[in-house]
């Protein structure tokens, strides 16, 4: 087992020099000079030979064949900065990458996480209750719904709910995390605002957070609630005509407790690959989910990044949320076997 | 392969029953599942009508159409919402001098107008075609290019089974929405080989209507973040499949390995890959109305249902939902009608899956 865990993480390796090469590659491939970029075109050339210097971008491309250390070139800087937490300015605002990561990423955690939650205690609910009262009106009204639920485009859910909730009903705030009378008011801890509102003892920074945080993370959670409820009730479909289901019945275990352990439970492998394929998608549904609700998380920042050719900043969030990405993915490969002992590694 | 066969248990007559029965390949039997879900059907029956307004109302109405603008009367509701007033008030106001006296009528503007004052409806009917040419062009480019690849890999294994699997995992690596962001971030540059290509493209006559270069941009980069599904997709099926007897039989009387990868081992894949294609138009056409959400799609004026939500989200705070409503709805529809016929392929080829 432990040797198998450290084989699929050492393949993460070749992974993450492919995606290096692809993103370092692409970047290059833009026509434009950074150091125009960065110092503007009134710069003399001079200033620009002199940054150019600085930023090691004087360097040969992948690997330096004109003498002296071969390693010297601006990809091996690239990674090796990259491994060793250096991730560089932004050329924007200026700030050092791995500042702004530390403020973007719980933002865009808290947003998944709280999705996440929605998605799997929903979407497992209604695929149990749905397998079990099978072709009774809740269950097909509940998988038209799933139908839907995975056809909607989420920024166009966001905007929908934006105008329910917060132009017509003004239940809800339309966006950011707090309210602005509230940034600055506090220190955050773990920078997951509903957790440092506990935490420090101020309940109005939890309620409050709780209240920009709720449309968001249900509009991100939509699409995979409705995949892990539709999977759900078809594993459990599966799984509830075996033969011991009807043994567990028959030796006078209640309904309940042979659905929940011995049912929901054998039906649970797909079910979690689902969910670790969604994984990935609520990374991505970030970025529109973060920009219809003005999100100070991680996908808006890429995609401004991206959108401004602020090179720094993609080349090291774009490898950081890769990072984060393929180690979510090998995690949910590996706890397949902890969910299904029957599964041997070799 | 038939589930409707008679069961042959027991009933002797039922043997030659099944021997004088014309046999039914496995198409027609998949086509009578198709025909016979519910599911299917619906997926059908939607996608059916989508094209149909694709292609009649470029017929009906030319694109020049959604630019019709009537400034006095912009961001009004749809007209079944307004009053008899409002509706004679609103034809008063009309640029079309014509219309003046006679007010208008019930559906007139059935999905509103927009901040210029053009015919939402209109505009969201001559979406279709963009938006279904775009998804389907993205699927088949994916197709070719990930099945191919799948299946030299899969077939041939080896040092390129290797690369191949690694450069299919980079791109799986990425989140996708992501990853087309860059590419069409990157392409849309104007001095970039992409951008000119497409612009070669998108001058000629039909898909001039279609596309505008950073859309046929996004396309692209669309296409390339569906190809490692194919591609694992096809592997998938040829290791499936190269161990069977009847590709050994095959080997053993001497067909020439292209033959036995296009005639023998690719048909017998193609059943999931089909599956797969459908579900793909869908994430096609979300992926791209995405990317025009962001404004990095198909450009304003062009009535591409992702670019008419990136203008309509400025107005939902102020009110006016139905700009953003339908177009909406619109990306919805097609997107479960594929979901549907998808769903509904899959019970049809591959009975076993069936619930």
């Amino acid at each position: 087992m432990l040797g198998y865990i450290f084989r699929r993480l050492l393949g993460i390796i070749p992974v993450l020099l492919g995606i290096s090469l692809l993103v370092f590659t692409l970047l290059r491939t833009i026509p434009g000079d950074p150091a125009i970029i960065i110092l503007g075109e009134r710069s003399t050339p001079e200033q620009r030979a002199a940054l150019r210097t600085k930023l090691k971008l004087d360097r040969p491309l992948y690997l330096n064949f004109e003498g002296g250390n071969v390693f010297e070139s601006q990809y091996v800087t690239y990674i090796t900065n990259f491994a060793t937490g250096d991730f560089g300015d932004s050329i924007k605002t200026r700030q050092a990458i791995s500042k702004e990561l530390k403020e973007r990423f719980p933002a865009t955690i808290e947003l998944a996480l709280s999705a996440l939650l929605i998605a799997v205690v929903v979407g497992v609910t209604t695929g149990v209750v749905s397998a079990t009262k099978r072709g009774s009106l809740l269950d097909a009204g509940s998988m038209i719904v799933a139908l839907l639920g995975v056809s909607i485009p989420i920024f166009w859910l966001g905007l929908m709910m934006q105008y329910l909730f917060s132009v017509k009903l003004k239940w809800l705030d339309p966006s950011l995390r707090l309210d602005t009378s509230l940034h600055g008011t506090f220190k955050p801890i773990t920078g997951l605002y509903l957790l440092d509102g506990l935490l420090l003892g101020r309940f109005d920074i939890t309620a409050n957070a709780f209240k920009h945080l709720i449309m968001p993370s249900l509009a991100l959670a939509t699409v995979p609630l409705a995949s892990i409820a539709r999977m759900t009730r078809s594993a459990m479909l599966e799984v509830l005509y075996q033969d011991y289901i009807r043994t567990a019945r028959a030796k006078g275990l209640s309904a309940r407790i042979t659905i929940l352990r011995h049912g929901l439970r054998n039906a649970l492998i797909p079910v979690i690959t689902v969910i670790g394929l969604q994984l990935g998608f609520l990374l991505g549904g970030a970025v529109l989910t973060e920009t219809v609700f003005s999100w100070p998380g991680i996908g808006r920042w890429l995609l401004d990044g991206i959108l401004a050719r602020d090179y720094p900043v993609v080349q090291s969030g774009v490898m950081f949320v890769s990072l984060v990405f393929v180690l979510i993915n090998t995690l949910v490969d590996i706890s397949y076997r902890f969910f299904d002992p029957r599964i041997q590694f070799k | 392969m038939a589930t409707t066969e008679p069961t042959i248990t027991n009933k002797p007559t039922s043997d030659q029953a099944l021997l004088l029965r014309k046999p039914r390949s496995l198409w027609s039997d998949a086509r009578r599942r198709l025909l016979s879900s519910t599911v299917g059907l619906m997926g059908m029956a939607i996608c059916a009508f989508l094209f149909a307004i694709a292609i009649i109302t470029p017929i009906v109405q030319p694109l020049d159409q959604t630019l019709n603008r009537d400034t006095a009367n912009k961001l009004q509701p749809p007209s079944w919402l307004m009053s008899q007033e409002e509706r004679a008030d609103a034809a008063k106001k009309s640029i079309d001098k014509a219309r003046k006296d006679t007010p208008w009528g019930r559906f007139e503007r059935p999905f509103g107008t927009d901040q210029l004052g053009r015919d939402i409806f209109i505009r969201v009917l001559h979406g279709a075609p963009i938006s279904l040419t775009v998804g389907t062009f993205a699927v088949v480019l994916a197709v070719i290019f990930g099945s191919l690849l799948g299946l030299v890999s899969g077939f041939f294994g080896g040092i390129i089974d290797t690369i191949t699997t690694w450069l299919m995992d980079i791109l799986l690596a990425f989140p996708s929405i992501l990853l087309a962001i860059a590419l069409t971030a990157i392409s849309n540059n104007r001095e970039s080989f992409s951008y000119k290509f497409s612009q070669q493209i998108t001058e000629l006559p039909i898909l001039q209507t279609i596309f505008d270069p950073p859309l046929f941009n996004a396309m692209l980069a669309v296409a390339v973040i569906e190809i490692p599904i194919f591609g694992r997709i096809a592997r998938a099926a040829v290791l499936s499949v190269r161990n069977q007897e009847y590709i050994h039989a095959a080997e053993a009387v001497g067909v020439s390995r292209m033959r036995m990868l296009m005639r023998h081992i690719l048909p017998n894949s193609l059943t999931p890959i089909l599956v797969q294609m459908t579900l793909s138009v869908a994430s096609s056409i979300t992926s791209v109305a995405a990317l025009g959400f962001l404004g990095l799609g198909a450009q304003p004026p062009r009535p591409e249902w992702g670019s008419m939500l990136s203008t309509a989200r400025e107005y939902v705070g102020t009110g006016q939902w139905w700009y953003a409503l339908f177009p909406g709805i619109a990306i919805m529809l097609t997107v479960l009608g594929f979901n549907l016929l998808g769903d509904g392929l899959r019970d049809a080829l591959d009975p076993r899956l069936k619930h």
